[in-house]
């Protein structure tokens, strides 16, 4: 597996942390949607969990099927947008009165004015915070699934879905992999 | 996307946009030449520039703001229909989009990088354009948040973080679907910038929601960026630019610009990566009507503003539109009325609307209109100020002007050739997305996310 890792070489130590043993499990490749779907119901049914499921594109049934939470980069995205328009206030009155210069008659804290930079830094802060958000959660899930197989196909044209199991399990997994309609099935 | 044939499959997608970061052939590079060429011209006159000073440009007593300033706005303006089809379509469920918005959103990074040079070259003393920043010093100065120059700084500056971050996060499922099929030295760039994509549904999860995110981020950014590039001129009392109209005036114009720029490179991308296929005459005809509907504002804007001066009844405000049109700066103002509100008319006719070469033409005559609308008005409007009748004013831009803007253009476009040929000029996801995905049993609908 991780055919798109490059190849480094790490310390001992290290290579333990970051590039642990693979899961035991078996992985399924699909070529088509509606199997791929009803595998999964088929492995829920059998009370298999933490399944992953890979794909070309993101697909409502698969959303569905699988049920999953609501993702958490929405209050990252709440955050740093408050956070940012709370800074453009800070940035601005405090600048004004820390070099109080009546210009244009106006009050030295003039706040239609500051809106604009508000507003600019609501959407620097909320944009950049997104992008942290989706990084961490991301590679947060990646280095919760960075030891299970996968394969380059599961890019460009196929579905995957891999079962952790141990080696007791694996030849009923495979089965009912096939019975859905796997179009290749192997352990890792 | 406009009924795909049989043959577009995820597979004959993937394909067909990896093949682009093949070798292009003797077009691309011809292309490629040109622009390299154009730049050099610009660094060569800027680097003149800066060794003479500002006094080689053309630069005469009122006019102060001229070409480096057109120049500014145009390339601004030119950025953001980039967003509006990456963002405002993207929200909006346009699954027409899918095949042209990466094409549009690098143009939007590449124009606001070519935007961002000209303030720069436009203060002198570049050295010092840290001045602009609020940094504490030993004078204990701040910039003036009162002022549109300092608001326009910070909506350039946001709007160039949030569009190459948009970007960036969209190119990752497609640098990973790349990465799966290429080879040698290309393979391991696209491991490195693929961030690890495996396309788990865990990834999914996130990107999906952190990019709706993003998108609903990004659109009131588009309508407030140039809203803010025009309050650098209605916030100032020359007649001509202190108008109320101005930023729904700005904001349809550079969409306006934008979109016939969108054409403009779409058309030349399409023929030399052979993807008729993907990118056909219905994603054209799309953005002609886009054209269309945006020209008409541009259009009723220019009658608003002749209207306002006339019904008004500001002697000065009368004078500035006067000498617009029939002024010593006539021919500036008619090819702007004549590209911008006129030929475009053309495309309520479907004919025309696909007709791609002819579309091309249209679209080259708005670009070129589109950069005199800017010329007219600051240049003209500065040129004709009332208040300084008495100074007997002229303009006329220098070699050292036509240079630097030839330069900004070479920046451009060599940009934006080296983005197309060396990462996917159309999203992969987002075209397999609009395509009904592989079943054995029913056929599953498309959608677009």
């Amino acid at each position: 597996m991780s055919e798109h890792r490059l190849p480094l070489r790490l310390p001992g130590p290290l290579h333990d942390l970051f590039r642990p043993p693979p899961t035991p499990g078996v992985l399924g490749v699909f070529a088509h949607l509606d199997a791929t779907v009803d595998a999964i119901q088929r492995l829920q049914a059998g009370a298999y969990q933490s399944l992953t499921v890979y794909s070309p594109v993101p697909r409502h049934e698969l959303e569905d099927v699988l049920a999953q939470p609501v993702s958490p980069v929405r209050m990252w995205t709440l955050i740093g947008g408050i956070a940012g328009c709370a800074f453009g206030a800070w940035l601005t009155l405090y600048m004004s009165y820390d070099w109080p210069i009546v210009v244009g008659g106006k009050p030295i804290g003039s706040i239609p004015p500051y809106v604009v930079i508000m507003f600019e830094m609501t959407v620097l802060f909320g944009a950049l915070s997104t992008i942290i958000g989706i990084l961490f959660n991301a590679a947060h899930a990646a280095r919760r699934l960075g030891t299970i197989a996968w394969d380059p196909r599961f890019t460009n044209d196929k579905f995957g879905v891999f079962v952790p199991c141990g080696a007791d399990k694996a030849g009923a997994v495979e089965k009912l992999l096939l019975g859905a309609g796997a179009e290749e099935v192997r352990r890792a | 996307m406009a009924q795909p044939s049989g043959r577009v499959t995820y597979d004959f997608v993937t394909r067909t946009i990896a093949r682009t970061l093949g070798n292009p052939g003797k077009g691309y590079f011809l292309l490629l030449g040109a622009a390299v060429t154009l730049l050099a011209i610009g660094i060569i006159c800027l680097l003149y520039l800066l060794r003479y000073g500002l006094g080689l440009a053309g630069y005469s007593h009122p006019v102060y703001w001229a070409v480096f300033i057109t120049c500014f706005v145009f390339w601004v303006g030119i950025a953001h229909s980039g967003t509006l089809i990456s963002a405002i379509l993207f929200l909006f469920r346009s699954g027409w989009r899918t095949a042209i918005y990466r094409t549009a959103e690098a143009m939007t990074v590449f124009a606001v990088m070519t935007a961002a040079l000209f303030p720069l070259i436009h203060i002198g003393r570049q050295w010092y354009f840290y001045w602009t920043l609020p940094y504490p010093n030993e004078r204990g100065l701040w910039p003036n948040f009162k002022s549109p120059l300092i608001w326009d700084e910070f909506a350039i500056g946001t709007y160039f973080t949030v569009s190459t971050v948009f970007l960036i996060l969209g190119l990752v499922p497609d640098i990973a679907a790349v990465r799966d099929v290429a080879s040698g030295w290309r393979k391991k760039l696209y491991q490195l910038t693929a961030l690890g994509w495996r396309g788990t549904n865990e990834e999914w999860r996130h990107f999906t929601r952190g990019y709706l995110y993003l998108a609903a981020l990004a659109t009131p950014l588009v309508l407030s960026v140039h809203s803010v590039v025009s309050w650098d001129f209605a916030m100032a009392i020359v007649p001509g630019w202190h108008a109320t109209i101005f930023a729904p005036y700005f904001v349809a114009g550079a969409i306006y610009s934008g979109c016939a720029m969108v054409i403009s490179l779409l058309v030349p991308i399409r023929k030399l990566f052979h993807l008729e296929e993907l990118i056909t005459a219905h994603h054209f005809e799309n953005l002609a009507k886009l054209c269309l509907l945006t020209g008409s504002i541009v259009g009723y804007a220019y009658l608003c503003e002749y209207f306002v001066a006339w019904f008004g009844g500001n002697a000065h405000e009368r004078a500035a539109f006067w000498y617009r049109a029939f002024g010593p700066f006539w021919w500036a103002t008619w090819t702007m009325i004549i590209c911008n509100a006129f030929l475009p008319q053309l495309l309520w006719f479907k004919k025309i609307r696909t007709n791609i070469t002819g579309l091309f033409v249209i679209s080259i005559f708005v670009n070129v209109g589109m950069w005199f609308e800017r010329f007219v008005i600051i240049v003209v409007s500065l040129a004709g100020e009332p208040f300084e009748r008495w100074s007997n004013a002229t303009y006329n831009p220098t070699w050292a002007d036509w240079g630097i803007m030839a330069g900004s253009f070479g920046w451009f476009f060599m940009w934006f050739l080296l983005f197309v040929k060396n990462f996917p000029a159309v999203s992969i996801t987002e075209v397999k997305e609009v395509l009904p995905p592989p079943t054995k049993g029913r056929p599953a609908e498309a959608h677009a996310r």
